[in-house]
């Protein structure tokens, strides 16, 4: 049963699967949700939401709630029920939960990647003028030029790598300036690509002396690939070079010989196989399932002086994720995002990426559904992951605060709050542990985790 | 005898061109691979075919995507995907404001310099150690402080089209022919007259050389600006087909700057030519 289905049926179930009731699993859920019902219907579907929560409370077992329907009728129980709920207001409350939008005309900057999916998707599939938006979504040049135009207003919000509103608000490589992880883009979707002279060479630590690109200093990309390196004994300081280069620029490059491997943003990885440059030898999934990679940001500035605008951008993107998260979608997602006015990308190499069936460049056809995947909710414990890397590699040098910081920047609450507001899920905590090339990183104990490595500046 | 030659050179110019695309398009023919026994799914991932392209767009390709562009140079397909017209119109209107910004500022300076030895001298030590600087290197900190990338580019237009046209000036002005001043002084011409009646004229096509000088810097110099910034103009258009790896559309672009870039000039030498008058 779903959230918006009538409560007063007695013949509906209002407990079962997923958050809703309705779906077999939280992932159709979540579909059904993203695709949600067109602006006529949402009303409707509100009140909806409203009778079924308050029917729920009331009647914690469906059982009761279906005899009671039957026993009495639906118009008696409609009547009964509102004669101690005031289940119109309740309805009027819930129908406008935000007051009127600040500012409607937006301008949304994102880089041509397949991390920015959500954000750019959102556009030609709607998903912002459901929500009241007009929304430019501004293709950039480079990250550096995203980070300046965010912080002086230019873009009202942008897609940016998960450690810049770090770097930001810290004021680290970049003016300070107060920055939100509202959601996060995508998860996984990455990959180290190297050379084809180095099929025979798989083995990273006898990876010294060579060259590697990355897009951006305060990226997950480079922190991955320091992470890596130094699991298999490389110190990216000493025995490797890493080199910023942009993403177009690590194809061209690896084709030359002048990097020896990259570890970059999709459809990248995927490109330079096709171009017959270099092969995949291991995606960022395997090096961490499910970490954290773009995210959607804004200014505190921006946020405070637009708290509607916010959250209406907030559901159009979270949305958009969620339902990038389906892999039915997919295909009809990579329709949308191809075109020169937004990646600028040949469809073939896009449908490797986004539905996992691809060509390694090894000669083998890999089947893996979650090599590209998204989930909107900002865990607190990848900003505090992100906070012991940047202190391993000496990006802050500083001592901090890792769990404030992360929860003053990863917002977490607000995004709970928020996605229970449109009825997705949510987990019910802002930290979790996770499993980093096997090794369990605590968000609790940031300090001994960082302890514990071999090779950093720390 | 002199429209023979333009005749024959004109026939070389041709030759030249026929035998270059020819040993293009001999290089980039496409060759017959043996796939063996690839699977055709991982070959069609992998962009391969029987017939493999060269990596190296063909004449072909090329002459292709002119065609495209130039049929339709006027579409919008979103903010991110507009026309080559509409591209190349956002490149033009920014060397033009960058450009009339300067001469604005580096005309009456230029002029400053040229007519008061101390000026010159003061203002000589600045202008050396500005004039060489790249004029890329002042964007970030254009973008910096003027928060804007659009008016950064336009900043970087005008602080590299200035000096040539500052220099220019200057030297123009220094070097009208100390006779007609005196002649100038003779008739007790006002200074404000002197300026625009003897001194402007005289100097005009030294000015006019600086300003051609300075258009070619800056229509170099937006090319590369809009690469690093993005959004619009042919710069931009480049940038999006690099993103890309569409050779075919970036060589079209190199070639559509090459020929606008020549219009432009050609342009200033016939204003310059205006300008200028035989000695009798």
């Amino acid at each position: 049963m779903s959230t918006f289905d009538n409560p007063f049926d007695p013949n509906q179930s209002l407990h079962r699967g997923c958050t809703c009731g309705k779906h077999a699993s939280q992932a159709d859920h979540n579909a059904a949700i993203a695709a949600s019902p067109n602006p006529t219907d949402e009303e409707a579907a509100l009140n909806r939401a409203v009778e079924s929560s308050i029917m729920r409370s009331l009647f914690p077992e469906d059982r009761t709630r279906r005899n009671f329907i039957k026993a009495v009728g639906v118009s008696t129980a409609m009547a009964a029920v509102s004669t101690f709920f005031p289940m119109a207001a309740a309805k009027a409350v819930a129908a406008d939960p935000v007051g009127p939008l600040e500012k409607k005309k937006l301008k949304v900057g994102f880089i041509p990647i397949t991390c920015a999916t959500p954000i750019i998707m959102a556009h030609p599939m709607g998903f912002y003028e459901r929500e009241g938006l007009d929304v430019e979504v501004i293709k950039t040049a480079g990250w550096a030029l995203i980070r300046d135009n965010v912080a002086n207003g230019q873009l009202d919000a942008s897609h940016m790598l998960s450690p810049m509103p770090i770097s930001a608000s810290l004021g680290i490589g970049a003016r300070q300036q107060d920055t939100y992880v509202a959601t996060i883009q995508n998860i996984n979707g990455q990959a180290i690509t190297m050379h084809n002279k180095h099929k025979d060479n798989r083995d990273p630590s006898n990876w010294k002396g060579m060259t590697f690109g990355i897009p951006y200093d305060h990226s997950m990309h480079n922190l991955l690939l320091r992470y890596y390196l130094a699991e298999h004994g490389v110190d990216p300081d000493q025995d490797v070079q890493l080199k910023v280069i942009a993403p177009p620029e690590m194809v061209a490059n690896l084709k030359a010989g002048n990097i020896d491997g990259f570890l970059g943003p999709e459809p990248f990885n995927q490109r330079a196989v096709y171009e017959g440059a270099g092969f995949i030898h291991v995606l960022s999934k395997d090096l961490w399932d499910g970490h954290p990679c773009c995210a959607f940001g804004a200014t505190r500035s921006f946020v405070e002086e637009n708290p509607n605008t916010f959250s209406a951008l907030f559901r159009a993107i979270a949305s958009a994720t969620v339902y990038a998260h389906k892999k039915e979608n997919r295909p009809e997602i990579i329709e949308a995002i191809a075109p020169a006015n937004y990646l600028n990308q040949p469809k073939i190499v896009l449908d490797q990426v986004m539905t996992g069936r691809y060509a390694d460049g090894l000669g083998n056809i890999i089947e893996e559904p979650e090599r590209a995947d998204f989930d909107p909710f900002p865990w607190e414990s990848m900003g505090v992951w992100i906070l012991t890397q940047m202190k391993r590699w000496g990006y802050i040098e500083e001592d901090i605060d890792y769990a404030d910081i992360a929860e003053e920047i990863f917002r977490a609450t607000d995004a709970r709050q928020r996605l229970a507001e449109m009825g997705l899920p949510a987990p019910e905590i802002n930290s979790k542990k996770h499993m980093i090339m096997g090794k369990e990183f605590d968000p609790a104990r940031p300090q001994e985790y960082l302890e514990s490595f071999e090779i950093g500046r720390a | 005898m002199s429209q023979s030659l333009s005749l024959r050179a004109g026939l070389v110019s041709i030759l030249l061109l026929l035998a270059f695309i020819g040993a293009w398009w001999g290089a980039t023919l496409p060759t017959q691979v043996d796939l063996g026994d690839m699977d055709p799914e991982y070959a069609a991932m992998m962009g391969l075919d029987t017939v493999q392209e060269s990596d190296i767009p063909t004449p072909g390709d090329i002459g292709s995507a002119i065609w495209t562009h130039l049929s339709d140079p006027f579409y919008v397909e979103g903010s991110n995907d507009m026309g080559i017209g509409y591209q190349l119109a956002h490149s033009l209107w920014r060397v033009l404001a960058g450009f009339a910004l300067a001469a604005l500022v580096a005309v009456p300076l230029g002029f400053l310099i040229g007519m008061s030895p101390l000026m010159h001298k003061a203002l000589d030590p600045y202008i050396q150690i500005l004039k060489p600087i790249s004029p890329l290197a002042w964007m970030p900190l254009a973008l910096y402080i003027i928060q804007d990338a659009s008016i950064s580019s336009i900043f970087v237009i005008f602080i590299c089209s200035i000096w040539p046209m500052m220099v220019n000036t200057a030297y123009g002005v220094a070097s009208v022919r100390d006779d007609w001043l005196a002649v100038a002084k003779t008739l007790e011409v006002g200074p404000i007259k002197k300026a625009f009646k003897v001194i402007l004229p005289a100097a005009a096509p030294t000015i006019l050389t600086g300003m051609r000088i300075s258009m070619g810097i800056a229509w170099l110099v937006i090319v590369a600006a809009e690469m690093l910034v993005g959004g619009t103009g042919i710069g931009y258009f480049i940038w999006n087909e690099w993103n890309n790896l569409d050779l075919a559309n970036v060589i079209f672009a190199i070639l559509l700057i090459g020929v606008v870039g020549m219009i432009l000039d050609m342009i200033f030498g016939l204003l310059g030519k205006a300008v200028s008058y035989k000695e009798v």
